[in-house]
């Protein structure tokens, strides 16, 4: 049982990592925490649910155009949003409110055009994969991989190609990027594609972890997602993956009864930001977090 | 529709402009004078009202113990968030707040013996019955509709919310003249010079906090009256925001805009229910709720585009950043 609940954990951990990347290197670039990301992941996976339903195309087709059209919308609300609030200077406060509005906006513009009920993808959900003790659905087993293929391509695009450097170097000092000559404006959108990209990949994931789902969901995984991004410190691409996989072990571990008894389902949730308190009490940065953020 | 001529319908939009009133206070103290992201608030209104229900139903208390107890509870809840919490970013600080409101409805959803669970208070009682918390409330709203003269209950409690508010208002104002209310305000403009000066920040912080949730409590205990029953669905992150949103449009620093924001937010939550005209008229009237909500959250981002400092804010001392 101690085996399946860490492989449980491991899928949980993986789409929160996912999640958890963009929503970091958003706040590295841009300062911003972004609330409406979980309802841009919801978009992804309705996009992708248009796609692989009613237009027939496979899951692999569905997934890109899904993940394809959420880095649209977030190019789009650059544009309409953001990048009017950044010409007038706004500051941490103005920037979370506002993506509190949209994220408003998002949601039930998805409930009014999507509808409430619950759908769920063109998959098999009884294809099992069995290793030694443990079995993974299909969708657990992708979860993973996606999860890992893209930890891993995440990495090397920030560690070795130019770009990557340009947007660790405007999460350093975005001012100093500006004098050193970077285009600013292009690394911010680059920073929102990839940012788009990786919530609807995380949204899908996420539906298809969980089977069905419904234009609510994405505010539902979204604080978990935080939890994730501040555990391994806000701004900081690897420590949101490791936050994310750390969050989602820890919360199916403590449901294992060889652990005091564990604990009720329910407190999953809960069992997440009880880890993350104390980890803030340990240390108040993160995991990976720099003391103090100019 | 009729509705709009109703007299008992506007009576509920200004109990509801009240209880906000009071909800939002408790924001303006913690982040309009000491500089505190508090995306909880809904919490302290969650614990206020439970505490208050759960000792009039399960301990048989009278409702004018309990009540204190409630709102003492929801101060209490203030100090238990902040002691961990406030020494951190305040960037961190506003989610671990949501983390925090969520975690509180989650208890109440879960904990059935002690809430009546997903199914709210009716379940408080035995199993079978159905338990009612306000009956001495009841008696006093009567009691006060009929000392009045009033023709109906609803007026009664528009009186008694909004003279609570008003008192509120009036000492949250006058603290705010006191040696006390002038650090606290430092503190947001320059918490390092605050701290220069020997002021101890946490304990003001921490202050602030307790009272601002104290306030929360309030309103809870108002709604819970006013409704004669609620759920854990009742506390969502949503009512947070709708007290932000109040804490915007009238403007952030000033005591006396909260209740201007929390008419205006009234009559435009209460007026979006009449929007039974093209372009809304093609939508059904349950995706019409979809669309208040979408006009409220442009609202929300219409203010902080083009007037981060609310209806009534003065530039100078306040402006979001």
């Amino acid at each position: 049982v101690f085996l399946q609940l860490l492989a449980n954990g491991l899928v949980t951990g993986s789409v929160y990592a996912i999640a958890a990347v963009g929503v970091s290197l958003v706040y590295g670039i841009l300062r911003l925490v972004n609330f409406a990301y979980g309802d841009m992941m919801a978009f992804g996976a309705l996009i992708t649910y248009g796609v692989n339903g009613p237009l027939h195309q496979s899951m692999v087709v569905a997934t890109l155009a899904g993940m394809a059209a959420t880095a649209v919308l977030a190019l789009l609300l650059d544009f309409a949003l953001w990048k009017p609030l950044r010409a007038r200077r706004a500051g941490f406060m103005s920037l979370f409110l506002a993506s509190i509005g949209l994220a408003l906006v998002l949601r039930q513009a998805l409930l009014l055009f999507g509808s409430a009920q619950p759908r769920s993808y063109r998959v098999n959900p009884y294809r099992v994969f069995v290793l030694g003790s443990v079995r993974l659905s299909e969708a657990q087993v992708i979860a993973i991989a996606a999860a890992a293929a893209t930890i891993v391509a995440v990495g090397l695009f920030l560690s070795y190609t130019p770009t990557g450097r340009v947007l660790r170097a405007m999460a350093d000092d975005r001012a100093l990027a500006a004098v050193a000559g970077i285009d600013v404006g292009s690394a911010i959108r680059i920073a929102w594609i990839i940012a788009g990209l990786l919530a609807g990949l995380a949204g899908v994931l996420a539906a298809l972890v969980e089977y069905s789902f419904d234009p609510n969901f994405g505010f539902q995984l979204l604080l978990p997602v935080f939890a994730a991004v501040v555990l391994g410190g806000i701004g900081s691409a690897y420590g949101a993956l490791a936050g994310g996989v750390v969050l989602g072990v820890a919360q199916e571990l403590s449901t294992w009864s060889g652990f005091a008894g564990g604990v009720n389902p329910v407190y999953k949730p809960v069992v997440a930001f009880a880890v993350l308190a104390i980890a803030l009490l340990i240390r108040p940065q993160g995991f990976f977090g720099r003391a103090r953020v100019a | 529709m009729n509705v709009i001529g109703s007299g008992s319908f506007w009576a509920f939009v200004g109990v509801v402009a009240g209880i906000y009133t009071i909800l939002a206070l408790g924001l303006q103290v913690q982040f309009g004078f000491a500089g505190l992201l508090n995306f909880g608030q809904v919490a302290f209104m969650a614990i206020g009202a439970y505490t208050m229900a759960i000792l009039v139903v399960k301990e048989g208390w009278s409702t004018w113990l309990a009540a204190p107890l409630g709102i003492a509870a929801a101060g209490a809840g203030g100090l238990l968030l902040g002691l961990p919490t406030l020494r951190l970013r305040a960037d961190y600080f506003a989610i671990v707040t949501i983390a925090f409101s969520e975690i509180i409805r989650y208890v109440a959803t879960n904990q059935g013996d002690l809430t009546g669970g997903s199914q709210g208070t009716i379940a408080l009682g035995p199993v079978g019955s159905a338990a009612q918390y306000n009956g001495q409330w009841s008696g006093f709203q009567h009691h006060v509709q009929h000392t009045l003269g009033f023709s109906s209950p609803d007026a009664a409690m528009l009186v008694i919310v909004w003279a609570s508010a008003l008192v509120l208002l009036t000492l949250t104002w006058l603290a705010l003249r006191t040696p006390w209310g002038r650090v606290l305000r430092s503190i947001r403009d320059d918490e390092d010079a605050a701290a220069s000066l020997g002021k101890n920040v946490f304990a003001y912080k921490l202050q602030a906090l307790a009272l601002g949730a104290a306030l929360a409590g309030i309103a809870g205990l108002f709604y819970a009256w006013q409704f004669s029953f609620f759920s854990p669905d009742d506390f969502e992150p949503l009512l947070t925001f709708f007290a932000w949103m109040i804490l915007l449009l009238g403007g952030v620093g000033r005591v006396w805009a909260v209740p201007v924001g929390a008419l205006v937010f009234g009559f435009i939550f209460a007026g979006t229910r009449f929007l039974n005209f093209a372009p809304f008229s093609w939508f059904a009237s349950d995706e019409r709720a979809y669309l208040r909500l979408i006009i409220i959250g442009l609202i929300i981002l219409l203010l902080v585009v083009l007037r981060p400092q609310g209806l009534l804010g003065n530039k100078r001392e306040m402006v979001l950043e």
